[in-house]
């Protein structure tokens, strides 16, 4: 098979359709062929009967006159022989022994079995196929029972007109019930591919991460694959949910013992007098603190990946979400000196989850206060604009690096202006996946107008 | 060019050695014979039941358009014809007013087939196997003499025509003529088919038996004596020639029966032994164009079109087809011919 000609198969509903249309083809000539054949026999067997009737005719018309056979052909006899078509005909009127009338030399090849029965040979005669049926009738003649064979012969090329007729007729019409049996089985495969072209829309149409079993009315034949679709993703979302389990469960092992460690490593700290003493403890401290900032970015991540799964759909106002957060990030703020500036009225009516939104906030808060100098300013603005919210936090910190800014919003990854700050890299991959939750997103911006960063959550409005 | 005299010798000259070569062969008699040389070498043999008289304009026009083609015309009765072609006499053209024989010739195989746009033009009942064409739909009629018709009325119809030989056997006696059908192959198809059609037939041929009726061979003849006075009435006529007649004639009249009438078909066709079949064909189809024109037309032979409207005939003309073969059959012809004797020869 050529490459084409694979590429071309490899549709199901153009297999379909070929195949039908080879069906169609198929039928198509047998039809023609049994039309065909039937039309020849039925002229055929006409012709045979028009001429059973002649010779029979003839032979009712002998009679006996003193001990002749004597015979009047009968005008008829000969008339109904015109009705298949401009044919040679040939007859021949004998006894057993003489030739009465007619063609001498056109023999029956067989003779009726008994007297009643009918003769019917094809032979060729004077150049031609002909037909010939011969009848017998015996005709009492003086006291002596003599049996006359009456023989009447046609060509047949009025059989074969008549039956090329039909047969061109029947062509045609076989020709056309192919042409409507191909369109009918095209809008046929279309109308059988529609629920597999749907079933496969929408699966193409699901979210990412939407692992909910696909709940629709599908024919038997795809049934078997709609469940081992739904087994399938069921067992996905599974294996999915024992990870991020797993993952919450080891942060959360793992913060508990970090929290010790730190605290003695603060208790040694005071106690210890040597520099170098005093700088590895330092160092342990802030290992500790990555570490444990890790574990629970890492719970943070894992708790959002899970309740986006099956997100609730509360009523939320942005405006007072953004006050809470706010203000739970104040001590933090004030520590360094850094004015929050919340420039939010409310209502802003969005549906979602809260947990999962004030934990997007909050990651992009933090990050403004953690990335800026002390004594600076940051504000929060909230606006709206064509459906959706934009809750934007701009700081007057250092600002991006020069880098690909959506990068950093890939799992673990620190942007290279971080220096000194403690972080994991999770912030802004947590806060992209729970407004992605919600069909929102997250930009990133360097604002013209001075240094600092922008980011903005954005989020429909419900 | 030829002088045209020395052209007529030789014609005459030729038609006298293929009518001895025919006679020493015993086939058939020729009664009329011209040969019309064309500038080529081409000679197209025809054998026809026609008079020359009434032929020949045609094959002049004919020799008009085709200068190069000659054509050796031969005049024989349609038995003799019909035996000459069953024998195998070498003809590329026979045309026939006895349409039976015909039929019999292409039925038994000894016709050709041809086809062109002139054949098909004809109506499907003028053709048979593209092998038989008729050219000519001929009624047949009853000539009368207006000198011996002098103050009777008439006759319409058959019956009347009874009626009124009976009334007058005066008249009438030794003065009606037909046709011998023993000898005249069309007087014998007029007979039959007319035998077939109505008994009448038979009523008129018995009181025409009493009146003792004078047979012919010839339409030709039977209408010279109509034309004299010999003859009151002949009874089935070739309406072509008596029609040809009257016209310079107007001592006869066509005498009118609308009871019936017995059209025959004048047909041409190619012999298997032609050896000039593409010439013939030329011939055949000028014979169509004629047999099809809608003008009249200077000829007196009447085309098939004038039997192509239904009112025109109310039976139609003889059909071209195996029934021609009935009567034909010996022992019918046998019976038929000893029931003709038995009204008429008594
Ligand atoms: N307000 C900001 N100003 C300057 N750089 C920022 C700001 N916010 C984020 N970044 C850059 O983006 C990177 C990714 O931020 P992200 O919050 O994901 O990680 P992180 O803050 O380093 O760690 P953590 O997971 O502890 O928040 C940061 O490492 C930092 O380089
Ligand atoms: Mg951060």
């Amino acid at each position: 098979m050529s490459a084409a000609a694979r590429v071309w198969l490899g549709s199901i509903g153009r297999r379909l359709t070929v195949l039908l249309a080879v069906i169609a083809a198929l039928l198509a000539l047998l039809s023609w062929w049994m039309v065909t054949s039937f039309a020849r026999e039925a002229a055929e067997r006409t012709q045979d009967n028009v001429l059973i009737a002649s010779a029979t005719t003839i032979a009712e018309a002998l009679w006996s006159e003193q001990d002749a056979i004597r015979l009047e052909l009968p005008y008829s006899a000969f008339a109904m022989l015109d009705a298949i078509g401009e044919d040679r005909v040939f007859y021949r009127v004998a006894t057993a022994d003489e030739t009465l009338t007619g063609y001498a030399d056109l023999l029956p090849p067989s003779l009726p079995a008994a007297p009643g029965d009918v003769a019917v040979a094809t032979l060729t005669y004077r150049g031609d196929a002909v037909r010939l049926v011969t009848v017998q009738r015996t005709v009492l003649a003086g006291q002596r029972p003599v049996t006359v064979m009456v023989s009447v012969a046609q060509t047949r090329s009025g059989v074969g007109a008549i039956s090329a007729g039909l047969s061109r007729t029947a062509a045609l019409l076989s020709f056309g019930f192919f042409l409507l049996a191909v369109g009918l089985g095209a809008v046929a495969t279309r109308s059988s591919l529609r629920p597999l072209n749907s079933f496969a829309g929408a699966v193409a149409r699901r979210g990412p991460s939407d692992l909910r079993p696909l709940r629709r009315e599908v024919p038997d034949e795809l049934s078997p694959l709609l469940a081992a679709l739904n087994r399938l993703m069921d067992r996905l979302g599974q294996s999915i949910r024992r990870s991020e389990e797993f993952i919450a469960e080891a942060a959360h092992r793992i913060r508990t013992p970090l929290a010790s460690v730190r605290a003695q490593a603060e208790l040694a700290l005071h106690t210890v007098e040597k520099d170098g003493e005093k700088q590895m403890l330092r160092r342990v401290i802030r290992a500790v603190d990555e570490s444990s900032r890790s574990a629970g970015q890492l719970l943070d991540h894992a708790t959002v990946s899970f309740r986006a799964d099956a997100l609730a759909r509360d009523p939320i106002d942005l405006a007072d979400l953004a006050g809470r957060v706010t203000a739970s990030l104040q001590p933090t703020a004030e520590m360094k000196d850094i004015a929050l500036n919340l420039d939010a009225d409310g209502p802003a009516r969005i549906s979602g989850d809260a947990v999962l939104l004030e934990s997007a906030f909050r990651n992009v808060l933090d990050n403004a206060i953690k990335y800026s100098p002390e004594d600076t300013a940051i504000t929060v603005a909230l606006d709206g604009e064509n459906g959706h919210w934009r809750l934007s936090v701009r700081d007057q910190g250092r600002g991006f690096a020069d880098e690909p800014l959506p990068e950093l919003k890939e799992r673990f990854r620190r942007g290279r202006n971080v220096a000194q700050v403690v972080g994991s890299g999770l912030g802004l991959t947590i806060a992209e996946d729970a407004l992605e939750a919600h069909g929102g997103h997250l930009d990133l911006t360097a604002p013209k107008d001075g240094p600092g960063a922008c980011v903005t959550l954005v989020l429909p409005a419900s | 060019m030829r002088h045209p005299r020395t052209s007529r010798l030789l014609s005459t000259l030729a038609g006298l050695i293929i009518g001895l070569a025919a006679s020493a062969s015993g086939a058939f008699e020729i009664e009329d014979h011209r040969l019309y040389p064309g500038t080529g070498e081409t000679v197209i043999r025809v054998i026809s039941t026609a008079d020359l008289a009434v032929f020949e304009p045609f094959l002049q026009t004919f020799q008009e358009e085709q200068p190069e083609i000659g054509v050796d015309y031969t005049v024989v009765s349609s038995v003799d014809l019909h035996a000459a072609i069953q024998e195998g006499a070498s003809f590329d053209l026979a045309i026939s007013s006895a349409m039976d024989l015909q039929f019999q010739i292409a039925n038994d195989g000894g016709a050709r087939a041809y086809r062109s746009q002139a054949t098909d033009a004809l109506p499907a009942w003028a053709r048979w196997r593209d092998q038989v064409f008729a050219f000519t739909a001929e009624p047949a009629v009853a000539v009368i003499s207006r000198a011996r018709f002098d103050g009777l009325p008439r006759p319409r119809t058959r019956q009347e025509l009874i009626a009124l030989l009976r009334e007058r056997p005066e008249i009438f006696a030794e003065a009606v003529g037909t046709y011998d059908i023993r000898v005249s192959g069309l007087g014998y198809l007029f007979a039959t088919q007319e035998a077939r059609n109505s008994d009448i037939y038979w009523r008129l041929s018995e009181l025409m038996g009493r009146l003792g009726t004078r047979l012919y061979c010839c339409s030709a003849q039977m209408i010279d004596d109509v034309a004299t006075g010999d003859l009151a009435i002949a009874y089935n006529v070739l309406g072509s020639y008596a029609a040809e007649r009257i016209a310079r004639d107007d001592r006869l009249e066509i005498l009118e029966l609308e009871d019936y009438e017995t059209v025959m078909l004048r047909t041409a066709l190619i012999p298997a032994t032609a050896t000039e079949a593409d010439g013939a064909a030329l011939l055949l189809d000028r014979l169509l164009l004629e047999g099809l024109r809608q003008t009249e037309a200077s000829w007196a032979l009447p085309p098939v079109s004038a039997a192509d409207d239904p009112g025109a005939t109310a039976y139609g003309p003889i059909r071209l087809g195996p029934a021609l073969l009935v009567y034909l059959d010996p022992l019918n012809r046998e019976s038929f011919l000893g029931a003709w004797s038995d009204a008429l020869v008594q």
